[in-house]
């Protein structure tokens, strides 16, 4: 079993939570042998996220847990953390996890007479490290403790006393409180400015309308992590982040390609697609977007790529038998495994839930190349925000496992283009392809245009294409129109005429 | 068996620990006419009766007979709280 202790430049000893993605905005996970204060909202995740990070290390790395609890009873935990298959109980069995019960009992609160200390809670909690072997002890949450007892100061001796001596012990100790408001002051009772050497706060935040959890490491002593806030979701197995920086670093630029489905669109492309690049199409319904990214996926699985397709519009009906009207047999390519379709409907999920299910099926089908179309039914859907985190999300998925993806974008006017999609993510985009009307002799005709190829030299005629039963036909350039992109295509005279773009089919 | 039974439990030998025990002893020879057994608990070295009992805080004095049980925390200062807390007073009786 891998360590998972690692030491940082600066010789601070970092454990790895195990949690997906808090590994790396923590740029190593939590300082270990040292207490955190995770401070949020009521119904921010506070206690799924110990328990994920108590569960991770049972799961993970054989480490033992204690979770201390001050609110929940034990039997209600047991129960509702089973829905992530953290199977507490069997734990308990198998002296990997112990529990000490400070929940409240009915008629259980002794009167006070006289000077005290917690330390039948201190005793326990050593107890159950012993027992347990655990390296890993959360708190939860010490609200509890400041309303059970009625001297603060008497609490903070007693907290200090209790990390002091779990840090001794070699423990990386993890304690909640619940904060009245999302942004103010750490906490209601300044706990952490005594006991935590670290603190991250978690956040349920309302924004446009939808709810958004973020992560933010506020504190880290003496040692680095990453700033500000990330999402995160909760989802079937538990807690997943959604780092947006630290990713991009480990990208390498691949000189290979590949083909884009379309031999002449490869050839505007200067021999076709950057095996790890990203390209986006962008033009008006009914350009040619999804027999563009029809062509792609068939394309890559007639070369035996695997190729992996998420429609956000189109049925799998709609999407199978325009394939086959196209002369493109996806049945027979799923059935031998070298296509798959995942249909979503965009308003089912939060963007965070997207973005954590299609990494899944991207880690699990281990595609070479892939499609979303659309991101325009997805950007309606999120917010502005999130819709350019899950590209940025998306895009460093994809590039790090070198997957050539294709990404569709609607244009909002017929004519011309430029949508709100575009404004976002072509910065992140390697290339861009456009597909334009253009109206032209009482005629409307279609244009393709490689806009953008980071990286290598291409064509930048606007050529005229044609669709037919065979797919996506690329002819000559329209050399007599101008104004394609402002959306107002005018004929101008080139002279003699003799290759003005108007072809027999 | 003797009409009243305590457990008490404290967290090492501290002055604390020594207190309460001495305040105990006291009120029982003075208030309870000294018909009482005593079973001291140290949560340090046996950390599962604290378990058991659900100990938070040290010291804690329970009451396991008479009936009704009842717990009581500090070093019991204070004789009549003491009784008090613990349903002794006459009238209880």
């Amino acid at each position: 079993m891998a360590s998972t202790i690692q030491r940082s430049r600066d010789g601070v000893e970092k454990v790895a939570t195990g949690i997906p993605g808090f590994d790396i905005i923590a740029q190593g996970g939590l300082p270990a042998a040292r207490a955190t204060l995770v401070a949020g909202t009521a119904g921010s995740g506070k206690t799924v996220f110990v328990t994920n990070f108590l569960a991770a290390g049972i799961q993970h790395f054989a480490e033992g847990a204690v979770l201390v609890t001050f609110e929940d009873a034990p039997a209600d935990i047991r129960k509702n953390m089973l829905s992530f298959g953290w199977d507490i109980a069997q734990w308990e069995r198998e002296s990997k996890w112990a529990f000490v019960d400070v929940s409240p009992e009915p008629n259980d609160e002794p009167a006070v007479v006289g000077s005290y200390d917690l330390g039948g809670l201190v005793s326990r909690i050593e107890h159950a490290v012993r027992k347990t072997k655990a390296t890993r002890v959360a708190l939860d949450s010490l609200n509890a403790l400041f309303v059970k007892f009625s001297d603060p100061s008497l609490i903070r001796a007693e907290l200090f006393r209790i990390t002091t001596s779990l840090k001794e012990m070699g423990v990386t100790v993890l304690f909640t409180a619940e904060r009245t408001q999302d942004y103010g002051a750490i906490t209601q009772f300044g706990v952490e400015e005594f006991v935590a050497d670290n603190v991250i706060i978690l956040r349920n935040l309302l924004n446009e309308e939808r709810r958004r959890r973020t992560i933010e490491i506020l504190k880290f002593r003496g040692t680095t992590h990453e700033r500000g806030e990330t999402p995160f979701t909760v989802v079937e197995r538990g807690i997943v982040m959604i780092p947006l920086t630290g990713l991009q670093l480990t990208q390498t630029s691949s000189t290979l390609r590949v083909t884009s489905g379309i031999p002449a669109l490869d050839d505007m492309c200067g021999g076709g697609f950057f095996r790890d690049s990203v390209v986006l199409i962008s033009g008006a319904t009914g350009a040619g977007k999804t027999l563009l990214v029809t062509q792609f996926m068939n394309g890559g699985f007639n070369e035996g790529e695997r190729s992996l397709l998420f429609a956000f519009e189109e049925s799998r009906d709609q999407l199978f038998r325009n394939a086959r009207a196209w002369g493109m047999d996806f049945d027979r390519a799923e059935k031998e495994g070298w296509l798959k379709v995942v249909n979503q409907y965009p308003h089912a999920m939060p963007m965070e839930d997207h973005l954590v299910r299609m990494r899944d099926v991207i880690a699990d089908y281990e595609p070479q190349r892939l499609a979303v179309d659309s991101l325009s039914a997805l950007e309606r859907v999120f917010s502005l925000r999130s819709f350019r985190e899950f590209i940025i999300g998306l895009t460093s998925t994809l590039k790090q496992q070198s997957i050539t993806s294709l990404f569709t974008s609607t244009t909002p006017t017929l004519l011309g283009g430029g949508s709100v999609t575009e404004k976002h993510i072509s910065t992140l985009t390697d290339s861009i392809i456009l597909l334009r009307y253009v109206e032209s002799l009482g005629m409307m005709r279609r244009s393709i245009n490689v806009l953008k190829m980071r990286g290598s030299a291409h064509d930048a005629a606007f050529r005229e294409f044609t669709i037919d039963g065979e797919g996506m036909h690329i002819g000559d350039p329209f050399r007599n129109v101008s104004g394609i992109l402002t959306g107002n295509p005018h004929l101008v005279s080139v002279g003699n005429g003799a290759d003005n773009g108007d072809r027999d089919d | 068996m003797k009409q009243f039974q305590f457990t008490l439990f404290i967290a090492g030998e501290s002055p604390r620990s020594q207190r309460a025990i001495a305040n105990l002893k006291r009120i029982a020879q003075e208030r309870l006419g000294g018909d009482y057994e005593l079973t001291v608990v140290d949560v340090q070295q046996e950390p599962e009766r604290a378990e058991e009992e659900r100990i938070l805080t040290t010291p804690t004095l329970v009451k396991r007979a008479p009936e009704p049980r009842r717990r009581v925390t500090g070093d019991l200062t204070n004789a009549e709280q003491v009784l008090i807390a613990l349903s002794l007073l006459p009238e209880d009786l």
